[in-house]
């Protein structure tokens, strides 16, 4: 009886955990469903954003996204294969991991502000310099410093499971390969980071979804809220970009005469482009498992 | 002998054409000098000496936490990845200081091999594990390495047993197999030395036969260095015994006489089962 009363306070907690993510998806596929249409997906947007189609804003985050991994995914990994595999554990390394946590913990909006101080005052204007671009023509607010804005966001997220990552490997492992006469890059390569890759990847499915779903850090350093057209694929690293979370924002703030559909449409293609990427990533995850037993 | 070279990659036909022409005896292939080993400030190995014969089976014997591990990590130096490991004294291989500075542990390892105490093959096919070394070490050529795991695998005793299915994960052998399948992996490499640290203590005694018959086979092609806690093992597979008790080497001598007439009473105390 007692038991019986634990159990089911139990399963409702659990249901109310479950719960709000059900509905989420429930509501945005009820209500944005109905937008799904190829227009609304390749078309760019028209009577001043309430009609039309989104494809810059979609086109956007995709690239955003991609960008960001490019910056974060080699620093990250090999950032936690330096620190579980070579550093000494000492000082300075608990220092690091501690600046690490914090890093983490930081509001979004202030990295928008780091991001906008940085690399569009002073990084990207240099590289314009240094590329010889008219700046006219390129901007100094673009996809480049918005990508490097959120791969330092999401960089202490793939720290900290890739280490956890690399440490779940067996200590066993690394001597057997030693043994045989591999050096210390040899076994890291070979056997610790193949090992740990489904690890890693779990990470990155995380950090994927932070950067998709950012608004304040790409606010501050490039996302703009309407483009007339589409930049051509060799300038648009350096041109500003739509977003998806920053094209609801805008809709959803700033247009009182958007159709509510519209911006749930907008909420179920984010969602939808978040999905997609995690499934690439689990695909992996399982095909690597697969491969290695 | 060229005292004090390098030199330490010098062909194993050339080490072995010299033993052969020293008629009197086995020749000496490792000899500990005054070796020391401090964790941190713990010493856990005292000013050790000891010869040990080429082609031989030597066994080290002793109570947990004597230094009989210790030592053997030294003769191919998996004590340099310990952190707070301190190495004093002489390891001559072929009459050359392993511990010079000049001598790259790397390159040791690959003539020094060692099998450990829990069997540890990597994830991966039965065909990679034992390809890993040869593979590490340049071999890409996919005939080579197909013939270098077919005779690994036959010389291991294995070969019948994983023929069909070598492409299968090195998990799906039963443990005493996954013992005998790291020996091969270490033998891929064609070290001339095989370590071998408790390498039956997680086996039933079926396994561990067949792991002592590998052995007694190994030696007529390596030299072959056993930690036992198993007295009987030591008795019954080795030439050679050494008694270990708190970092020193009590006694090393014929197994025969270590087990049957040992010249001091700590040795006789712990081969007659009075403590340990």
């Amino acid at each position: 009886m007692n038991q019986s009363l634990a159990f089911g306070c139990l399963g409702l907690l659990a249901l109310s955990i479950v719960a709000p993510a059900i509905l989420i998806v429930w509501f945005v596929l009820a209500k944005g469903g109905s937008m799904l249409s190829v227009e609304f997906l390749t078309a760019m947007p028209k009577d001043g954003m309430t009609a039309g189609g989104i494809f810059p804003a979609i086109a956007g985050s995709i690239g955003l996204v991609l960008a960001t991994m490019v910056f974060a995914v080699p620093v990250g990994v090999l950032g936690a294969v330096y620190l579980s595999e070579y550093a000494r554990q000492g000082l300075l390394v608990r220092a690091i991991r501690i600046a690490i946590m914090n890093l983490a913990g930081v509001p979004s909006i202030v990295y928008g502000l780091f991001g906008m101080g940085v690399f569009v005052m002073v990084v990207m204007p240099a590289i314009i310099n240094a590329l010889n671009l008219d700046p006219h023509e390129y901007s100094r607010s673009c996809l480049l410093a918005g990508a490097a804005t959120l791969a330092l966001l999401v960089l202490p997220m793939i720290i900290t499971t890739s280490e956890e990552a690399l440490r779940q490997v067996p200590q066993h492992q690394r001597h057997a390969s030693l043994a045989l006469g591999a050096t210390k890059w040899q076994t890291i390569w070979r056997i610790v980071l193949p090992n740990a890759m489904p690890g890693i990847l779990t990470g990155l499915v995380l950090a994927i979804g932070r950067a998709a779903g950012e608004t304040a850090p790409i606010l501050l350093t490039g996302a703009v809220f309407y483009m007339s057209r589409m930049p051509g694929a060799h300038d648009a690293l350096f041109k500003p970009f739509m977003a998806l979370p920053y094209h609801l924002f805008a809709i959803a703030t700033q247009l009182p005469t958007a159709p509510d559909e519209l911006k749930w449409g907008v909420a179920l293609v984010l969602l939808s482009i978040v999905l997609g990427f995690n499934i690439i990533a689990v695909a992996m995850r399982t095909y690597l498992r697969r491969k290695r037993v | 002998m060229a005292a004090q070279t390098p030199e330490i990659r010098a062909s194993q036909d050339v080490t072995r054409s010299r033993s052969i022409e020293a008629s009197t005896g086995p020749a000496i292939k490792l000899s500990a000098q005054d070796l020391s080993v401090f964790y941190g400030k713990f010493q856990a190995l005292k000013g050790v000496c000891m010869d040990i014969p080429e082609r031989q089976i030597t066994a080290l014997i002793g109570p947990s936490g004597c230094g009989k591990s210790t030592f053997l990590r030294c003769l191919n130096r998996m004590n340099d990845v310990l952190d707070g490991v301190r190495v004093e004294g002489q390891l001559l291989m072929d009459g050359v200081n392993i511990y010079d500075r000049r001598v790259d542990a790397v390159e040791l390892r690959k003539r020094v091999g060692m099998v450990f105490q829990q069997p540890n093959p990597f994830p991966m096919s039965i065909f990679d594990n034992i390809a890993y070394g040869p593979r590490l070490h340049g071999e890409r050529n996919r005939s080579r390495l197909a013939e270098i795991v077919e005779n690994t695998l036959r010389g291991a005793a294995l070969w019948d047993e994983v023929k069909d299915k070598l492409h299968q994960s090195a998990f799906s052998l039963s443990g005493g197999q996954q013992q005998r399948l790291c020996i091969a992996r270490v033998m891929a490499v064609q070290p001339e030395v095989i370590l071998m640290d408790e390498p039956c203590s997680a086996l039933d005694p079926n396994a561990t036969f067949r792991i002592e018959e590998l052995m007694t086979q190994l030696k007529q092609d390596y030299t072959v260095i056993i930690v036992t806690h198993n007295m009987y093992q030591a008795a019954r597979v080795s030439q050679k015994t050494g008694f270990f008790l708190l970092g020193d080497l009590i006694e090393f001598d014929e197994t025969a006489r270590i087990f049957e007439a040992p010249s001091d009473k700590r040795t006789e105390d712990y081969v007659q089962g009075r403590f340990g």
